[in-house]
């Protein structure tokens, strides 16, 4: 890498692109677990975005390193410690509320971020985020009304859908903090400031989970790290699957 | 009356005209129906499992996205193929509930399991291409919206097959391991793709019927003949050997000749002792028992909104 802008770019990069391929994986493995057949299609295609968001991000971060690797290099070749993901993105799917809570918490926040990062003075980056924001849009009418609907509907929706709140709430502080690298490329209008976007997010979200009759927990706590490597131990497992092939058998053709 | 219904009936069927849902049909060739088309869709929803295996170790990014688009849209096909047969008055639940008791079967292929990524590839290649074989010939179908879920399903499914076919390709061109993993799958996979197409004509049960009703427009023998003539040029191109030491191409038949199944093997499979029976069937019903309360909430939440508006 030339100089340390690249090097902040190519890091910024690389955390987008671990979110999106994380997120995208870890989606995918509702495929023919769904709840009805029309979910579960539909669950595919929200895996089907990430995945491809991640390889427009992988790419553009390969192209920045100039080292000529590949994005299947970037995903494949790094280890738990070097993908900088979100924790929230990595947690297993323990139920179809957790996963739709997830998701809606990240949408909200996929929304105001890539709409501001559709502004970026980098074109590649404000190119994709315009790409990305539409389906993100889609995405969070998508969980905005299973949050609505699954609130309301059974206790026992109900009830699943509070514990999910409750168990992801602690996660969602790490959406807002800023990487060095991220920073350090405000200056130049390349980033977005997340910590700007929080108390819409806040707002937002409020008002919904009270909508579908449910609550923001008043106990606060927060457990962060991704961005620096550090992760829960589900990470190690996804990565395990998803780079077998690769790394059974370096250097080959798919 | 029924007698005049019957020959309404007859003289359509002759004349190559649909039967649609709301046409007087015998009760017998509904129940046909229903049994060849609600099969016909659970092979597609129980089908996304073998494949489905691989999504989440898919050896590239570019290849995950397209197994994963693949496998989407065989539940695509799913869905149509049980909207088509719910206009035969049955059930979606009605036909889940004879898919977990045995009741209603899926095609035998989906109880063998996906071991390697070449088995990806091969039922792409394979399973795919028998399938296309057979739906491109239920096109001409004679029941309206079964034959229409066909051409809908046909326009994708080139595209499963060609994605099959182009991992083979990469393999048989790789290293000696990824061409050894290619062969084990067309070895293995081979036999059961031939399977798809049923019984000799001559042991079917529900051919003979079905063909006068123009249920089945060909027969499984000759359904088979096609997919074997297609696909052994296919092999050799690939430089891949051939899975039957019997195919050899018989000059006055104009067809490959080839060996006898095993329809040993494909009673005792379809009869529940294949390697995957129990786990594709558990699968499917924990997914369904998993999402029971989701469905459940679903059904509450618009009670509970209609309730609102009708008051
Ligand atoms: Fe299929
Ligand atoms: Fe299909
Ligand atoms: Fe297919």
């Amino acid at each position: 890498m030339n100089n340390l802008s690249n090097n902040a770019l190519y890091h910024y990069l690389i955390g987008m692109a671990d979110d999106a391929l994380v997120l995208g994986q870890r989606t995918s493995e509702w495929c023919s677990r769904g709840p009805f057949l029309e979910e579960d299609i539909a669950l595919s295609n929200v895996a089907l975005d990430y995945v491809g968001r991640a390889r427009m991000f992988y790419q553009y971060a390969a192209d920045v390193e100039g080292l000529g690797r590949t994005e299947d290099e970037l995903a494949y070749f790094r280890d738990e410690r070097e993908f900088t993901n979100l924790l929230i993105n990595e947690l297993p799917n323990f139920d179809f509320a957790f996963s739709m809570v997830r998701q809606y918490f990240l949408d909200v926040n996929a929304c105001l971020y890539l709409e501001k990062l559709s502004l970026s003075s980098d074109q590649h980056l404000s190119e994709i985020a315009a790409k990305a924001v539409k389906e993100s849009r889609y995405h969070l009418k998508r969980s905005r009304t299973w949050l609505v609907q699954l609130g309301q509907g059974t206790e026992e929706s109900n009830r699943r859908m509070q514990s999910a709140i409750d168990e992801l709430w602690g996660y969602t502080p790490e959406m807002f903090i800023m990487t060095e690298a991220e920073a350090s490329l405000l200056a130049t209008q390349v980033s977005v400031d997340r910590k700007d976007l929080q108390q819409q997010w806040s707002a937002t979200v409020t008002a919904d989970v009270q909508e579908a009759n449910l609550q923001i927990p008043d106990q606060q706590w927060q457990v962060v790290g991704g961005r620096d490597g550090d992760h829960s131990e589900h990470l190690g497992h996804l990565l395990a699957h998803m780079q077998i092939l690769q790394r059974s058998y370096p250097g080959l053709e798919w | 009356m029924s007698d005049s219904e019957q020959a309404v009936f007859d003289r359509r069927i002759e004349a190559e005209q649909k039967i649609e849902p709301k046409d007087w049909m015998p009760a017998d060739y509904r129940k046909n129906l229903i049994r060849q088309m609600s099969q016909h869709a659970h092979s597609e929803v129980i089908g996304m499992q073998p494949e489905g295996n691989w999504i989440s170790r898919a050896p590239s990014l570019k290849r995950k996205m397209v197994l994963l688009a693949k496998v989407q849209d065989e539940g695509g096909h799913g869905l149509y193929l049980y909207s088509a047969t719910e206009t035969l008055n049955v059930t979606r639940d009605e036909m889940n509930e004879a898919l977990h008791s045995g009741k209603a079967k899926y095609a035998s292929i989906f109880n063998y399991p996906a071991l390697s990524w070449a088995d990806v590839g091969a039922i792409g290649w394979l399973v795919d291409g028998a399938a296309i074989v057979n739906q491109i010939s239920l096109q001409g179908t004679s029941y309206g919206p079964y034959s229409r879920a066909m051409i809908r399903i046909c326009k994708e499914e080139s595209f499963h097959q060609r994605q099959g076919y182009e991992i083979m390709v990469v393999l048989a061109k790789g290293t000696a391991m990824q061409k050894a993993m290619a062969q084990d799958a067309l070895n293995r996979i081979w036999w059961p793709s031939l399977m798809m197409f049923g019984p000799h004509d001559s042991e079917s049960a529900h051919s003979g019927r079905s063909m006068q009703w123009k249920i089945k427009r060909r027969t499984n023998d000759d359904l088979r003949q096609s997919f074997i003539d297609q696909t052994v040029p296919q092999i050799k191109f690939l430089g891949l050997e051939l899975p039957d030491p019997d195919i050899k191409w018989n000059e006055q038949r104009g067809h490959y000749d080839s060996g006898e199944i095993d329809w040993d093997e494909f009673k005792r499979v379809i009869s529940g002792d294949g390697p995957c029976n129990r786990d594709r069937l558990r699968h499917h019903k924990k997914a369904d028992g998993d999402g029971q309360w989701v469905r459940d909430a679903l059904h509450a939440y618009h009670s509970k909104k209609d309730a609102v508006s009708a008051a």
